[in-house]
Parts: C-alpha cells; sequence; structure tokens
C-alpha cells in the first residue's frame, strides 16, 4: 500500500481484536509501510464500528463510523468467521504467512481459538506475537474485563487529575490504552530487530495497566521511597510559578508558566506590571507561590481581554513559556500542526474525505504517510486472500461458499 | 531483544522515557549529564533506572569530543535541543552523520525542529494546551486542568522510542542512519482518542466532561463517574449492553448479600434499562442506594468484589494503592535495586513480559559508565 521506500516495508502484520489497544499499535507501524491486514468477521465486527460515534451524517452504519476508520487507515480490512471451521483455518494461514501477530481479546480466547503462540510457532517458527489486555496475561485478575477509560482510574491517572479539594476528574476516552499502543509498538519493532539478528520469534505480554505506570514512575518511586503519596493539584507544580492557565477572550485559556525570577520579570514586563517585578517578596519561587492570589489577579485581567492565541505569541516573543489551550477544533487550524502535516485527509468510500492523524515522529530518510482511509468491513478479502496467501479463485470462492469469510 | 544497540541518552526532562523504555528492551544505554547536575530525584531515578551514566559537559571542547567519540559507536543518539540553544549545533544531524553515518538521531523538541512556533518555549503544561488534552480535563464551566504528574514528556519520550526503533528496522536494509524528528505537542494527541474526529466528521468540539458522563442519554441525564468511598472514590458508571447489565445485575446481589437496603433498585429491570433513554429522575433514583453501598466500602473491597463478580468499574488508586496491588505483585512488576545510598529501591519493572519472563532492570539509577574510554578505543 505504500508508494517509495519505508522503514518497514516487508514486514507484514495481522491483527485479531478490535477497539483501540491493538489496532492503534498496527496502525502507527503501517504508516511507516508495514503490511497489515485487520481481521474482523462479518457477524463481530470492530466493536469502534457501531458501538462508538461520530458517524458520517450522524446515521450510525458498519461502514460509517470514523472512530474506526480512525485507528485503521493505511491497513487491508478482511472479514474471517473465527467460529467457522474453514473460518480458522484461513486464520492461521494468515497467521503463518505473517511476521507479527497482534491480539487484544480476552486472555486465553486466542489460545481456544487455536492462534495461540505456542501453536502458531509450530508453522512459523519465527511469529512474534503481541498479546495486550487490561491486566496481563497472568496474575489473580488477568480475566478482568473492563474499559481502558476506568482503567485510567485503576492506574492513578484520574486520582491526579482535578483540584485539590475536588473529586477525581475523567481523562477522555481510555487514555491508557493509547499508552500501552505506543509502548506496545516499541515491544514490537525490538522483537523485530532481534528476530533480524537471530531469527528468534517472540510472545510479548502487555499489560495496559503496566504500561500506564511507566507514565508514573516518578511519583511511584517517590512513594517507595518515602511513602509520600501524590495528589492533584488542579494545575500547580512545585517548580514554577506561576502555572496556571487563565481565561481569555471569548472560550479561550491560556496556559504559561515561568521557571525563573527571570523569567517572571519578563513576564511582568510583557503584562505591563512591573511593579511586580520590583515587588521583592516575588523574587523567589516561595514567595511568588505564597502570592499566588496576587500573581492570579494581575493576570486574569491581562489575559482576559486577549484572544488566547495571539497572548501566546505576545508572551512566547518575551521569552515566557506559554500556549494557548488548543480545543480540539483549534488542532486542525494550529500552524504548527499544519506545517507539519499532522493531520492528512484521504477519501473513505461512505465517509468521504476524513482527517487521519500521523504519527507524532517523522524520518528523514524514510517518511511515514497516511496510505489509505480505514477500510469498509471485508473491503480486501479477495486482495488478501488471493495475492497475499495465493488462494485460488477455485480455493477463495469455496471458501467464501463455506462461510470461512463470513 | 536490543542486546548490543548503543544508545546515547542526552535528553534532558522531556526525553527520559525514551532511553529508559530501549533499556528495559535490553539496549545499552549511556545517559549523558552535566558535572554537578542532580541525579537524586525521583523522577530522574525512575526514568533513568537502567541507564549508565556519564558526567561531560558537552560545552566544552573536551566534552564535545567525548560526546563525539561516544556518537562515533553509537546506534541511537536521543536529544532534546533546547530551541535557540547551542544544543542545536551539538545535535546537528549532518555534524553527527558525518561522525557516524549509522547513527540514528532522535530529536524530542516540544514541537519538533521546523515550523512556525520550532523555537517556542513549552513545559509540560503549554505542550498539553497546545496537544489539545486539556481543553478535555477539568470541570465543563472550570478551568482546563493537566494531569499533576507531567504527561507530555512521557508521550513524547514513548513515540521517540517508536521512532528509533522504526529507523533501526529501515538500516537493517539501507546501512544508514537518519534523523528522527519528534514533537511533543503531537505525541500529546495520541491520548485523545479520536475526539477529533467529531470535528472533522461532524463539525462538533468535544470539551471536558468533568466528574460526570454527559451525552449518553437523549434526555440529557448525567451520570455519576466518581462515587466517594470509605478511603476515596470508586470509578463506576451505569452502562447499558451485556457488561453494563451483569455489572448492575451483580452489585444487586452484593448488595443483597452484605444486607443492604435496595430501596426499590430490586425492582429494577436490568434487561429493559437503557441509559441512552432513562431520564435524569430516574437516573438519580438508581444512583441513591448504589451510592449509599459504594459509600459502606474500601477501595480495595471494592476492587475485589467487583472482580469476583466479573464487575466492570475500578477504584480511583493513588500511588499507595497501586505499591500494593496483588496484581502486579503476582507478575513480579516491581523490582528492587540499589538506589544512590546503596539502599534497595522499588522501580517500575520493564513493561513488557517477553516470552515468559520480564526483562531485568540491570543498572542502578546513577551507576557510572565504567569504562568511558571504550569511547576512545572504538
Amino acid at each position: 500500500m505504500s508508494a517509495g521506500a519505508q522503514a518497514l516495508d516487508g514486514v507484514k502484520i495481522v491483527e485479531f481484536g478490535g477497539y483501540a489497544a491493538g489496532p492503534h499499535v498496527g496502525k502507527m507501524l503501517a504508516n511507516f509501510g508495514a503490511t497489515v491486514v485487520h481481521v474482523e468477521s462479518m457477524s463481530r465486527p470492530d466493536g469502534f464500528r457501531m458501538q462508538y460515534p461520530p458517524y458520517k451524517d450522524d446515521k450510525p452504519g458498519i461502514n460509517s463510523g470514523g472512530c474506526f476508520t480512525y485507528f485503521n487507515d493505511s491497513k487491508y480490512g478482511v472479514t474471517v468467521d473465527l467460529k467457522n471451521a474453514e473460518g480458522r483455518k484461513l486464520a492461521r494461514r494468515l497467521a503463518d504467512w505473517c511476521d507479527i501477530v497482534i491480539e487484544n481479546m480476552r486472555p486465553g480466547v486466542i489460545d481456544r481459538l487455536g492462534l495461540g503462540f505456542q501453536e502458531l510457532r509450530t508453522s512459523n517458527p519465527g511469529v512474534i506475537m503481541l498479546s495486550t489486555c487490561n491486566m496481563g496475561q497472568t496474575g489473580p485478575r488477568a480475566d478482568t474485563p473492563g474499559f481502558g477509560s476506568q482503567l485510567s482510574a485503576l492506574a492513578g491517572f484520574c486520582g491526579l487529575t482535578g483540584e485539590k479539594e475536588g473529586p477525581p476528574m475523567l481523562l477522555y476516552g481510555p487514555y491508557i490504552d493509547y499508552v500501552a499502543s505506543t509502548l506496545g509498538a516499541v515491544a514490537v519493532l525490538a522483537a523485530l530487530e532481534r528476530r533480524q539478528r537471530t531469527g528468534n520469534g517472540a510472545y510479548l505480554d502487555v499489560s495496559q495497566y503496566e504500561c500506564g505506570l511507566l507514565f508514573l514512575a516518578g511519583p511511584l518511586l517517590e512513594y517507595h521511597r518515602n511513602g509520600r503519596v501524590a495528589e492533584r493539584a488542579a494545575n500547580d507544580d512545585p517548580d514554577a510559578a506561576p502555572h496556571g492557565a487563565y481565561a481569555c477572550l471569548g472560550e479561550g485559556w491560556i496556559a504559561l508558566s515561568c521557571w525563573s525570577n527571570e523569567e517572571f520579570v519578563r513576564l511582568c514586563g510583557a503584562i505591563g506590571r512591573l511593579d511586580l517585578a520590583k515587588d521583592s517578596t516575588l523574587t523567589t519561587l516561595a514567595g511568588r507561590k505564597s502570592a499566588a492570589a496576587l500573581i492570579h489577579d494581575a493576570l486574569s485581567p491581562w489575559a482576559r481581554d486577549r484572544d488566547a492565541h495571539e497572548a501566546a505569541q505576545l508572551l512566547q516573543s518575551a521569552g515566557v513559556h506559554a500556549h494557548a489551550v488548543n480545543s480540539i477544533a483549534d488542532l486542525f487550524t494550529d500552524p504548527q500542526l499544519v506545517s507539519r502535516r499532522h493531520w492528512r485527509r484521504r477519501r473513505h468510500p461512505v465517509i468521504g474525505d476524513q482527517a487521519y492523524c500521523f504519527p507524532a515522529f517523522e524520518l528523514s530518510e524514510t517518511p511515514g504517510d497516511i496510505t489509505a482511509s480505514g477500510p469498509v468491513l471485508g473491503a480486501d478479502n479477495e486482495r488478501v486472500f488471493r495475492d497475499f496467501l495465493g488462494l485460488s479463485e477455485d480455493e477463495f470462492n469455496a471458501l467464501r461458499a463455506k462461510g470461512a469469510m463470513d | 531483544m536490543l542486546q548490543g544497540c548503543v544508545v546515547l541518552d542526552c535528553t534532558g526532562r522531556l526525553g527520559w522515557l525514551a532511553g529508559r523504555l530501549l533499556a528495559d528492551l535490553g539496549a545499552e544505554v549511556i545517559k549523558l549529564e552535566v558535572p554537578g547536575a542532580d541525579v537524586s530525584s525521583s523522577d530522574w531515578c525512575a526514568l533513568n533506572v537502567n541507564k549508565r551514566l556519564v558526567r561531560i559537559d558537552p560545552s566544552e571542547p573536551g566534552g564535545q569530543r567525548t560526546l563525539d567519540q561516544f556518537a562515533a559507536r553509537a546506534d541511537i543518539l536521543i536529544a532534546t535541543p533546547h530551541p535557540g540553544s547551542d544544543e542545536v549545533r551539538l545535535f546537528d544531524y549532518a555534524r553527527l552523520s558525518a561522525i557516524n553515518e549509522r547513527l540514528i538521531v532522535v530529536a524530542i523538541t516540544p514541537f519538533g525542529l521546523t515550523g512556525p512556533k520550532a523555537d517556542w518555549q513549552a513545559s509540560d503544561i503549554e505542550i498539553m494546551a497546545a496537544g489539545g488534552a486539556m481543553s478535555l480535563a477539568g470541570e465543563p464551566d472550570g478551568a482546563p486542568l493537566r494531569v499533576s504528574t507531567p504527561q507530555s514528556y512521557a508521550w513524547a519520550g514513548g513515540q521517540a522510542a517508536v521512532g528509533a526503533l522504526t529507523a533501526l528496522a529501515a538500516r537493517r536494509r539501507t546501512g544508514r542512519g537518519q534523523m528522527v524528528d519528534v514533537s511533543a505537542q503531537a505525541a500529546v494527541i495520541t491520548a485523545l482518542s479520536h475526539a477529533a474526529t467529531f470535528v472533522d466528521i461532524l463539525g462538533i468540539t468535544p470539551t471536558r466532561a468533568g466528574a460526570y458522563m454527559t451525552g449518553r442519554s437523549v434526555t440529557g441525564a448525567n451520570y455519576r463517574v466518581f462515587w466517594p468511598c470509605r478511603d476515596g472514590f470508586i470509578n463506576f458508571i451505569l452502562y447499558g449492553g451485556p457488561a453494563g447489565r451483569r455489572t448492575s445485575e451483580q452489585l444487586v446481589v452484593w448488595m443483597r448479600e452484605r444486607g443492604f437496603d435496595l430501596d426499590g433498585l430490586g425492582d429494577v429491570d436490568w434487561a429493559r434499562f437503557d441509559p441512552t433513554r432513562a431520564s435524569q429522575a430516574e437516573v438519580d433514583a438508581i444512583e441513591g442506594p448504589i451510592g449509599r453501598f459504594i459509600g459502606s466500602l474500601t477501595k480495595r473491597e471494592f476492587l475485589e468484589g467487583a472482580h469476583q463478580r466479573e464487575m466492570l468499574g475500578y477504584p480511583v488508586s493513588n500511588t499507595a494503592d497501586i505499591a500494593t496491588d496483588p496484581q502486579l505483585e503476582a507478575r513480579a512488576f516491581w523490582q528492587d535495586i540499589p538506589g544512590p545510598d546503596g539502599r534497595s529501591e522499588r522501580h517500575c519493572g520493564s513493561f513488557v513480559v517477553v516470552d515468559g519472563e520480564r526483562p531485568s532492570l540491570v543498572h542502578p539509577s546513577d551507576e557510572p559508565e565504567r569504562a568511558p574510554r571504550r569511547a576512545g578505543e572504538a
């Protein structure tokens, strides 16, 4: 699906599973040239197709959901009925063809389908399998069902978000799933490197919970060291003052911070309050923290009359950390993201033009790309089963007639 | 898995996680710090454990020579060149590739190396703002919030590790290194799930949801997400579908077992309860007794009880709860390794179990690189 040399050209990946945690791994690798086949079935399509809006024109439909396509661009889509014996044989042929299998079913399910790692390696000895789930494949709670949005609470993120005296806050969507998919991609690529060196495959057991904890490694070590429990602190930071968000014109907000006395002086100059810079009680971090209300009262009226983006530009020009709090709509017009071509529009047969999200890194010599929109259900059955697996027309038709692709 | 891969980690706070992830998978990661830099904080130690520490000051001629000698034998160099500083020249790809054409240079910056904001200064709060994450956290009528522990640095570090290894795969074929340009702002967008698709497809801009679930019911009813319990909060939501139905049914069974006043909850037909159609009065009637029951439990009681009954929902853990979670103990997630004062310290172990074993952390956080002169020999 790629034109020109890409980093992962020739790497073949098959995904069993759905939603975010598995497919987002394949999406990132597809963006750098891997050939990725996303497996669903007509009776059990990816849960993101029908359970999660938005839909084109707000009309739910199996092929009109933007959530599914967003995590499955640049892939081939096939249908295989894993409840059908012929379907399972077809799935096995896919697994024998590929280098990497990614699955995010509940622990044990992939084994029961005859597609577990030990089974697959008998016919594909170099295969790499990534299994990603809530708790990992082992342990007393391995079988816990769960959603990433709630797992983000168990892993500490919700408790660390919010006002000091207020309740915990939700993070948008299954936050922790994307931590695990990012780290899962790291593990898959490391296994690929080892395979290139040794010929050995690998079984990678990723717990989304544990991956999330790496994003809180400092506070966890702090607890283990001295029993100090990290707490939510609104927008405060122990090492900067001021450090927060201030309401601007309209719905806008600006985030800003000062990390030294010199920076605070620059801020005072920029907002026309050099009197504060001369206040001897504000020349230390501790002093500025204890005068938080005074500084807030100086910044608030200054921010309130300004466009957040213009205010940020002004403060940056003065050498002060600042950025508008981008709304989700702002992300499409942010000049920096535009210049990086972060969003790339591709045409989907049902949804029409859709903006796809490029990974956060770019390679200078083998750049990535969004090569296609997310597939409609079963779009690439013929291409994948005939061209990639080498089924004859008769074999293909016979399997289809037996319901293997339902 | 990355045994034999040499990583030169020249990062500041923005990039620490990248090298840690590679070290945990077997890479030999050398962490450069200038003489005198503090390496004792929990943040530093937690994210630089398993690397070997070398003290050099690359802004001095001798320091740059040492840096270049390391670069000559490294596979991957990771840096966080501060916009406008000499680090931009020091970690310039053309300069480094002239020393070692196989070297992969990963530059992690707040906004990326080029573009109108390439020179902008940003710490975690500005990056979380720029990436859209703050617009989605906090009370709907309150200030946008960041997570109190910096997250944008971790998102950037994670994406940098993916980029580094993607370039390593390319090098297998081409024999040449390349530049990996990581934007922390863009990395934060990874955390937003598919929020952007609502703008793109429907013209609707998602905003902060606070502590309640909104927008699920056609009646406009709000659903409680965070419930006070005896020692904190529980994340519990009335869901529809088979898993939601089971969860609600099991909750009622649990309340009965405990002799709790069901207050009408026993009469609800969960097979017919549809959260997308319930009115606020119906939701309030259901949530009242549930709130009283959850209020009687501890976080750990809820975690274990909900697991036994295959219910959805989790406690809102703090670091103390996580540190004592039996699931993590059973999977040998934590690893004890000597700290700066020689006493054992407990770290998050490697993030993945490979072939049934969790790769061990090998180097304490402040273990010096035993043989920096090897660079000169290389």
